[in-house]
């Protein structure tokens, strides 16, 4: 079998913390659990590679290809690395309205971070999200999980410059 | 329970009509004999799987009652309800989805492999549509066709997850799962992964229920037809039971037609040199299992024996069950006893070099063509069998070659590899394996002649069923699963230690080869299957010989050449051994 699916090269306490986790929690059935359960390996190791995936999946009895649809489907979980800087730009319906399509594309050019990829310095991914609940915002952004409100393309570049020169400072 | 509870009035196109609690519109409107187009839903309740997905809206209809359209395969009946199937609005809804359909399926029916066969074309077709309005962006998928058994092309995929229901529920393999999302969706595999390297068994049974192409048979009629051109191969075919029973579908005939005697007549005329039967092979595998099964019951296990014919379920206990591996019989299926016997046993008698001969195999199923290609099962250089084609794609070569096939005269099997008792007919049914295994048994142990051959607790169609037979004072109990299903509930009962088994028979696919994945296909009209499966018992009724051990050329077999049963020479050709596979 593949080496894509050696855990040997994970922080064994991380995947200690989420076996922990998953056997600890309550619920009806596995698939209830599956959710969670990527939530907080994300949380952990910041994206959800395959190994991380069949492991999650051996975890719960489920089949790997029903956990890569569920990843795969829920633009939350990243299948890539993480840049430092994770932003996320809703395109839900009153973020589209409010332009949210320029907001994303620019934070694509000016942090030079396209498809699921991260940017080359390693500092951001862009990607996008349905309705965040956030709509008396928009367009709304997250940065690692951080909420900025009214945000049109000219403070997304805005925003990426000025953390570029800190970075770099 | 009170009447009001239990059924429901409703009325569809002026028709009022009581129906059942919790059934649906499509339910209610063929109660009323009102036909409502269907694509993605799937009801094979007799195999207890159900695909009400809902994704497809071909069924549209409209609900009077709240004035909107609704997917009769999913609406559940209300008291009261008004439905109306054949409004403006509900075949222009019907239409519209339809449209949006084609709109980025590939318009290359021509050539399709399910060309004529195909439940998109028919309901295009059927709902007269002569235009698609919508040019979408097309799908760029992969095609991914790394098992040599099965062929994914999700460019042809219309996301109706009949695949999944066959996979998840009958099979419970999992390999299939809607990847992604939006216009990116596609039905895959766990990170796009080839399909050879999942726990894919390749059971085919996503094939038997796909409306289209997006999962079809491994094609190898182009290597049957250049060696077939080749004056210098001796190309020999060998045809499983089950095949003779279906075939006649794709010429007209009603399911179940034994057209045995027009099958060897157009194999000739195709061009092969030798036309062995399978169930010779099906045969010689009941001689050496029972031989296997009494060995073990004699000598304290292990037990179950478990048999082993069945490619699908071979894949499935190597990968799910491989701390299980001492118990499967070792015998080879009759495919790859037929196989290893053409290039040493027929090649010596009939002086054909082994070199030049070339085994084809026609099967019911797509997972034989997987099993052709185990490293396991060759002869030294040589394969068993070279080329495994389905019942379709035998079809598909008979009409090309232009036979004609209906008014073929009667022709028989060679006479060697050719002969056969009844008992090896019913290896084409769930039960059969173990039923003729249990006429073997009985007389080699008891000495007696066992009057009435026929096991009828073990020939129903329920998935999962149990029988004891008394050999010499013991208590022989024995189980027969069909579908992976209920395989695996057999499989779990014996790794937990509360099995109290002898002898388990285990097909992956309903009803047994019958309903293999490379059958002609049954377009979810499970009778069908019944039909094939009622031939296949008339077969045995028909044949003088009912027993395996009364074949007359397996016992020149032996004699001339294997020498003992289960004896050295026969462990060498005949047997073979499993490994863990560990897969996705
Ligand atoms: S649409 Fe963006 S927050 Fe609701
Ligand atoms: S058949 Fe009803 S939605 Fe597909």
């Amino acid at each position: 079998m593949s080496s894509l699916f050696d855990m040997e090269s994970f922080d064994q306490d991380k995947v200690q913390l989420l076996d922990d986790y998953i056997g600890n929690y309550v619920a009806q059935n596995n698939l209830e659990a599956l959710i969670p359960a990527l939530y907080k390996a994300q949380t952990l190791f910041g994206y959800l590679p395959a190994a991380l995936q069949r492991h999650i999946a051996e975890k719960l009895d489920l089949p790997s290809a029903h956990v890569n649809g569920v990843v795969s489907f829920y633009a939350y979980f990243s299948e890539v690395p993480k840049g430092k800087y994770a932003i996320s730009v809703c395109t839900g319906t009153a973020c589209h309205v409010k332009g949210a399509s320029d907001v994303l594309n620019k934070a694509r050019e000016v942090a030079g971070a396209h498809g699921e990829t991260m940017s080359e310095d390693g500092l951001f991914s862009v990607n996008d999200v349905r309705c965040i609940g956030a709509c008396g915002l928009a367009p709304v952004v997250t940065i690692n999980g951080k909420v900025h409100g009214k945000i049109d393309a000219k403070d997304m570049e805005k925003i990426i410059r000025s953390t570029k020169e800190t970075e770099n400072a | 329970m009170g009447k009001e509870y239990s059924s429901v009035r409703i009325t569809i196109n002026n028709i009022t009509l009581e129906v059942d609690h919790g059934s649906t519109v499509l339910d209610a409107a063929k109660q009323a004999g009102i036909n409502i187009p269907t694509l993605c839903h799937l009801d094979l309740h007799d195999l207890d799987a159900i695909n009400q997905s809902a994704n497809c809206r071909v069924c549209l209809v409209e609900n009077e009652t709240r004035g909107t359209l609704v997917p009769s395969c999913a609406e559940i009946v209300q008291d009261g309800m008004r439905i109306q199937t054949d409004t403006k609005k509900a075949v222009q809804g019907r239409r519209t989805s339809m449209e949006l359909l084609l709109s980025n399926h590939p318009k290359e029916c021509l050539t399709c492999v399910k060309n004529l066969d195909c439940d998109l074309q028919e309901l295009s077709n059927s709902m007269n549509i002569k235009d698609i309005p919508y040019q979408g962006e097309m799908m760029n998928h992969p095609v991914d066709d790394s098992s040599g058994a099965i062929i994914k092309d999700p460019n042809k995929c219309v996301m109706c997850r009949r695949c999944m229901t066959m996979c998840d529920e009958v099979q419970t393999v999992g390999v299939l799962s809607p990847l992604k999302r939006g216009f990116d969706v596609s039905v895959g595999t766990a990170f796009h992964l080839d399909l050879s390297e999942t726990s894919c068994t390749y059971c085919g049974q996503c094939v038997s229920v796909c409306p289209t192409a997006a999962l079809a048979e491994h094609p190898h009629v182009p290597n049957v037809w250049r060696r077939l051109n080749n004056p210098n191969r001796h190309t020999v075919v060998q045809i499983a039971p089950a095949v003779r029973v279906a075939i006649g579908e794709m010429f007209g005939y009603e399911a179940g037609e034994i057209s045995t005697g027009k099958l060897i007549a157009a194999l000739r005329r195709l061009g092969f040199d030798g036309v062995f039967d399978t169930k010779f092979g099906a045969d010689l595998t009941i001689v050496e299992e029972a031989n296997e099964f009494l060995e073990r019951l004699n000598n304290d296990g292990p037990l179950p024996l478990l048999t082993s014919c069945c490619p699908a379920w071979v894949n499935f206990i190597e990968q799910k069950y491989p701390d299980l591996l001492d118990i499967p019989s070792s015998c080879k299926s009759p495919q790859s006893m037929v196989g290893s016997l053409s290039k040493t046993y027929y090649a010596k008698t009939m002086g054909v070099d082994p070199q030049n001969i070339r085994m084809v195999a026609v099967m019911p199923c797509v997972a034989k063509k997987a099993e052709a290609a185990r490293d396991e099962l060759a002869y030294g250089e040589q394969r068993d069998v070279d080329y495994v084609i389905t019942t379709r794609e035998l079809g598909a070569m008979i009409k090309e070659a232009a036979i004609d096939f209906n008014n073929l005269p009667d022709d028989s099997f060679d006479d060697i590899l050719g002969e056969s008792t009844g008992a090896s007919s019913i290896f084409g049914t769930t039960g059969g394996v173990v039923e003729a295994t249990a006429r073997t048994a009985y007389e080699n142990v008891t000495g007696k002649t066992l009057e009435n051959g026929e096991f009828e607790t073990i020939r129903w169609m329920e998935g999962l069923r149990k029988a004891s037979v008394t050999l010499n004072g013991r208590t022989i109990n024995i189980a027969v699963a069909h579908e992976l299903k209920n395989a695996r509930k057999l499989l779990d009962s014996i790794r937990s230690g509360d099995s109290d088994l002898d002898l388990i028979e285990i097909m992956a696919c309903p009803g047994g080869c019958i309903g293999g994945g490379g059958q002609p296909f049954h377009h979810g009209d499970i009778n069908v299957l019944n039909k094939r499966r009622e031939a296949l018992y008339t077969l045995d009724k028909n044949n003088v010989r009912r027993k395996s051990h009364e074949n007359e050329q397996v016992k020149t077999l032996y004699q001339k050449f294997l020498g003992d049963i289960g004896g050295q020479k026969a462990h060498e050709l005949l047997h073979t051994s499993y490994s863990k596979k560990l897969r996705i």
